[in-house]
């Protein structure tokens, strides 16, 4: 081996240069997430669906134009009405009508019949209407798209038994939907975060104990209960505390698989090599936790919440189509689709069923949402 | 048929040194999302009958793909995208003698019928991971079976009879009992072995081998490369043997393959590379391996005066044992005695070396020292700055602190230790924060000042750890060991994820911090080259206990222990002429 005999003792190593930083050298968690959940293409989707969701619920006043609980005597189970865009009756113009429509009685049957009528309805965006508080602070009346004239009618979606306008109803639901999903697993949240992570840090004793909580809770009959404990809340009380107690309800269940999940995380995250460096550095436990345990939980938690969202939006769902959950006057889409119970609103009003349309389009968007979340929540993983 | 599965088949008129297989020109890319990139570039070489050609090169150098191009199995997206791969079938055990018949596995359809008749048949090749590579729900014997019916239509008599005349061949002791086993009873290197015979179920005409001993154990290693040499020299198989270790090239090779950034480098027999290597590339890599293996010669002369020096920690009579838990049932568990009454004294400014294999409780006694784990019984006696003595093994965790700050460690694997969430300024100024030592702009001195010790420059700070390679992230993760100023540093296998150009390195980098800072090391690995290259003195660990210590040359010469002695005899040499694993001495211990 000629190298061995020549070989010179080793010059001392040149420092090692590095590349200029580029984007992704200097690119935080939160960075390379979005980035890896902006590929996701059905997430993304998924995502303006919801947003849109969300701002519809939370503008509602704006974006219904009529209150939801206006009834008109005139306009019973009223068909679903286009609204045009073009208007051709002097010249071409941009401006949306609705055609009027005229109300007749079968003589025989005594239903309402309605029909198409050459007159116009025009309707104007940001137009005047009734009177509201935005976000019950800003006193406004302005709506996105109302008749010119006030007294005047419209309904996109039909409407109700009540003649009630279905799409101002299915606006103001989706605002209590959708928030109480989220109400929901904020408890669900807390409970989970401090069970789980509990269970997780300390293990041993804690962990057996914490873990059979969640297998108890698991194996509870969730239907029945439900049921016992909401027809249990006094029917006197005010409806915002229904809605809380309902929300508590049904998210009694979902901390157990946060829980689960938070417990199994920290479970690994204990032996990492990066988590004991931490604790050899000196750093106290609340540091090691806070500071270098939880924000590799942190995307994981976000994702594991979206996915429990749609869960609870079902729950709530559910539990007010059985006329258990949140009862009228509140509006929600489990309360709208309780009107579609019977065989007559099949046969007579098809159209009571949109609001079942509403939850299938959230539940799936949250739950592609969820998805490109989970994917891209760990950016390290290899 | 049936002739095929119950002997071997009569060589054709092939010899040694034919031609089976040629690889021209393969180029395999990866699309990336901004551009291709090439894995492999413009490979060409041959594989010959009777001879082992080793393909050699740090990771990333293409290898694997190259291998896996070969047999068409590159995980997508990765795609051949030129070249040809022949099979030269006329060379081949079932070809047909004399007319010729070249047949290009580049061409075929990954999925399709011809490229999975020659999969496993002429073709066939073990991996890297013994312990993902066999399915853990079916026994060796009808995972073997399982081989060799996708191929032959034998009945099942024959087959039982060549699936304990394959586990014969691989040396498995007891074939009949090792047949009925599952997987999870055997040992890596079992393993493996269960593993070759797969691959040897159909007689191939060429082996390819992807690292098959890298995650073994050095005298696993010298049993599997022994076993792989012996099955080509009787079954005259054209081997491919993916490495990146210099030391098995020497071995085992015949012909050699350097690879670089997916280039072929060099190429040649294997007395050309190791006595006149024509690239720098495969100089530096025989260099780095041989200037390994020896005292460092920035360390000087070895000490002779250690014995004098003054001790600064002293373990006496250590113990730790897992797993001592009465079951739920009362059923008790067996326990593992990780570190078994372990003893030892690290001297100011010494580097302490512990070598053993997996599972000789090293990494658990170099955590013990840390206080990771808590040691059931036995002593860490640390003498402080001003002389008094604490036992570290006793103390509360509470009063641990100030201890952390004078003993640190450094870890094995550059990926897991440094926390991908925070930059590398935020990392390594965590000790300092969490101590108090410094804050603000003095802080973001100190950091500068630690990253230019270790060698990296200063706008490195900024970013995280998934912007540097393995050996940069160790550099901080030594950086954040001595923030602090400590006294003993524990390194545990701090080199061995490394590629050994940059092992090297890295190993320089701590001898002058050594000679700089005065540290103390106690040197945790199972490499005794690089074990050799920068301790004074070690200590051989077996099965949780320490059996010998001494000057590092003293044992690594003059071995007492017999078990020093096998597992010094396993070590893959770097001389190709002087192969050693054949010599190699063995270990059994009496029985316990």
């Amino acid at each position: 081996m000629t190298s061995i005999d020549t070989a010179p003792p080793p010059a001392p190593q040149p420092a090692p240069t590095i590349a200029a930083s580029t984007r992704f050298d200097v690119a935080s968690q939160w960075q390379l997430t979005w980035w890896s959940f902006r590929r996701h293409k059905l997430a993304m989707f998924g995502l303006a669906i919801v947003l849109l969701l969300y701002l519809i619920g939370f503008f509602a006043e704006f974006v219904a134009p009529f209150s939801p609980t206006d009834t008109n005597r005139r306009a019973v189970y009223h068909p679903p009405q286009m609204v045009r865009l073009i208007d051709m009756s002097d010249g071409f113009s941009i401006r949306p009508w609705v055609p009027r429509v005229k109300v007749s009685r079968d003589p025989i049957s005594l239903a309402q019949k309605y029909e198409r009528t050459d007159e116009k309805i025009y309707l104007r965006f940001f137009g005047k209407g009734e009177p509201y508080r935005l976000l019950g602070l800003i006193p406004w009346d302005r709506h996105l798209l109302v008749p010119v004239n006030p007294r005047d009618r419209y309904y996109v979606f039909g409407s109700d038994r009540l003649g009630r306008d279905l799409f101002s109803r299915t606006v103001y639901a989706t605002r209590v939907s959708m928030t109480i999903g989220l109400v929901g697993v904020m408890i669900s949240l807390v409970l989970g975060l401090i069970l789980g992570g509990l269970s997780g840090y300390y293990g041993g004793k804690v962990d057996a104990f914490i873990q059979r909580l969640v297998e108890f809770t698991l194996s509870l009959p969730t239907i029945p209960i439900w049921l016992a404990l909401a027809a249990a809340v006094p029917k006197d009380w005010p409806m915002l505390l229904q809605y809380f107690v309902i929300t508590s309800i049904v998210s009694l269940v979902g901390w157990t698989e946060l829980a689960r999940v938070v417990r199994g995380r920290f479970l690994s995250l204990r032996n990492e090599d990066y988590v004991v460096a931490a604790r050899l550095d000196g750093a106290s436990e609340k540091r090691v936790i806070f500071r270098h345990m939880m924000p590799a939980l942190t995307s994981h938690i976000i994702a594991s919440v979206t996915l429990a969202v749609p869960l609870m939006i079902l729950a709530e769902t559910s539990l007010s189509f059985l006329g258990l959950g949140l009862q009228p006057p509140a509006i929600s889409w489990g309360v709208l689709l309780k009107e579609a119970q019977n065989v007559r609103s099949i046969a007579a009003a098809p159209w009571l069923f949109i609001p079942g349309g509403f939850v299938i389009l959230a539940v799936l968007c949250l739950n592609f949402l969820g998805d490109g979340l989970r994917d891209a929540a760990d950016p390290y993983s290899r | 048929m049936s002739d095929n599965v119950t002997t071997v088949p009569q060589r054709a008129a092939a010899e040694t040194g034919d031609i089976v297989l040629e690889i021209r020109n393969l180029n395999t890319v990866f699309p990336l999302r901004k551009r291709m990139l090439e894995a492999v570039k413009n490979v060409s070489f041959t594989l010959h009958r009777g001879r082992t050609t080793c393909v050699v090169g740090e990771s990333g150098s293409g290898k694997s793909v190259t291998a896996r191009s070969i047999l068409k199995i590159v995980d997508p997206p990765g795609r051949i995208v030129g070249g040809e791969v022949i099979l030269h079938r006329h060379n081949t055990d079932r070809g047909a003698a004399g007319a010729e018949d070249l047949i290009d596995l580049a061409k075929m359809d990954p999925r399709g019928k011809p490229i999975r008749a020659i999969r496993g048949r002429d073709i066939a090749m073990i991996f890297q991971e013994p312990m993902s590579s066999l399915s853990p729900v079916h026994t060796i014997g009808d995972q073997v079976a399982e081989s060799i019916r996708l191929h032959e239509k034998a009945s099942k008599k024959d087959v039982a009879r060549r699936v304990i005349e394959l586990l014969t061949m691989v040396e498995i002791p007891r074939p009949e009992e090792a047949a009925k086993k599952y997987p999870f009873e055997y040992s890596g290197g079992m393993r493996q072995r269960v593993m070759i015979a797969m691959a040897l179920a159909c007689n191939p005409s060429v082996l390819i081998a992807d690292e098959p001993t890298t995650a073994l154990d050095v005298t696993t290693q010298a049993e599997i490369l022994d076993l792989i040499a012996n099955l080509q020299r009787n079954h005259g198989m054209a081997v491919m043997f993916i490495t990146h270790d210099m030391g098995v090239v020497a071995e085992i090779a015949h012909d050699v393959v350097v690879m670089y950034h997916g280039e072929v480098v060099e190429k040649g027999t294997v007395e050309e590379i190791f006595n006149n290597p024509r690239e720098a590339y495969t100089k530096r890599l025989l260099d780095s391996v041989t200037r390994l293996g020896r005292r460092a010669p920035q360390k000087g002369e070895q000490p002779r005066d250690l014995d004098r020096r003054a001790e600064i920690l002293r373990v006496e009579n250590l113990n730790l044992t897992f797993g001592e838990d009465s079951g739920l049932f009362g059923g008790k568990t067996k326990a593992v005695k990780a570190v078994n009454d372990v003893s030892l004294v690290l001297h100011e400014g010494e580097a302490l070396g512990i070598v053993g294999e997996s599972g000789s409780g090293k990494t658990t006694l170099g955590r013990c020292i840390a206080r990771i784990y808590d040691p059931q019984s036995g002593r860490v006696i640390y003498r402080t700055k001003d002389g008094g003595q604490v036992d570290l093994a006793s103390l509360p965790a509470a009063d641990l602190k100030q201890y952390r700050r004078e003993i640190r460690m450094v870890f094995q694997d550059p990926f897991a230790s440094l926390n991908p969430r925070m930059t590398v300024s935020q990392i390594i100024a965590e000790p300092l924060i969490v101590n108090g030592v410094a804050s603000g702009s003095e802080l973001q001195d100190r950091v500068a000042d630690l990253l230019a010790r270790v060698g990296l420059p200063a706008e490195a700070m900024e970013r995280y750890p998934h912007a540097f390679s393995g050996g940069q992230r160790q550099r901080v993760g030594i950086a954040r060991a001595i923030a602090v100023n400590p006294r003993i540093v524990i390194a545990d296998e701090a080199t061995s994820a490394l590629d050994v150009s940059v092992r090297t390195q890295v190993l320089d980098l701590l001898i002058e911090l050594q000679k700089e800072l005065g540290l103390s090391f106690l040197f945790i690995s199972h490499d005794i080259a690089v074990i050799r290259y920068f301790c004074d003195r070690v200590g051989v660990m077996y099965r949780g206990k320490l059996v010998e210590t001494g000057d590092a040359d003293e044992v690594c010469d003059n071995p007492t222990h017999p078990y020093t002695r096998a597992l010094l005899s396993a070590v893959p040499g770097d001389d190709p002429s002087r192969r050693r694993i054949a010599q190699r001495t063995r270990y059994a211990p009496a029985a316990e």
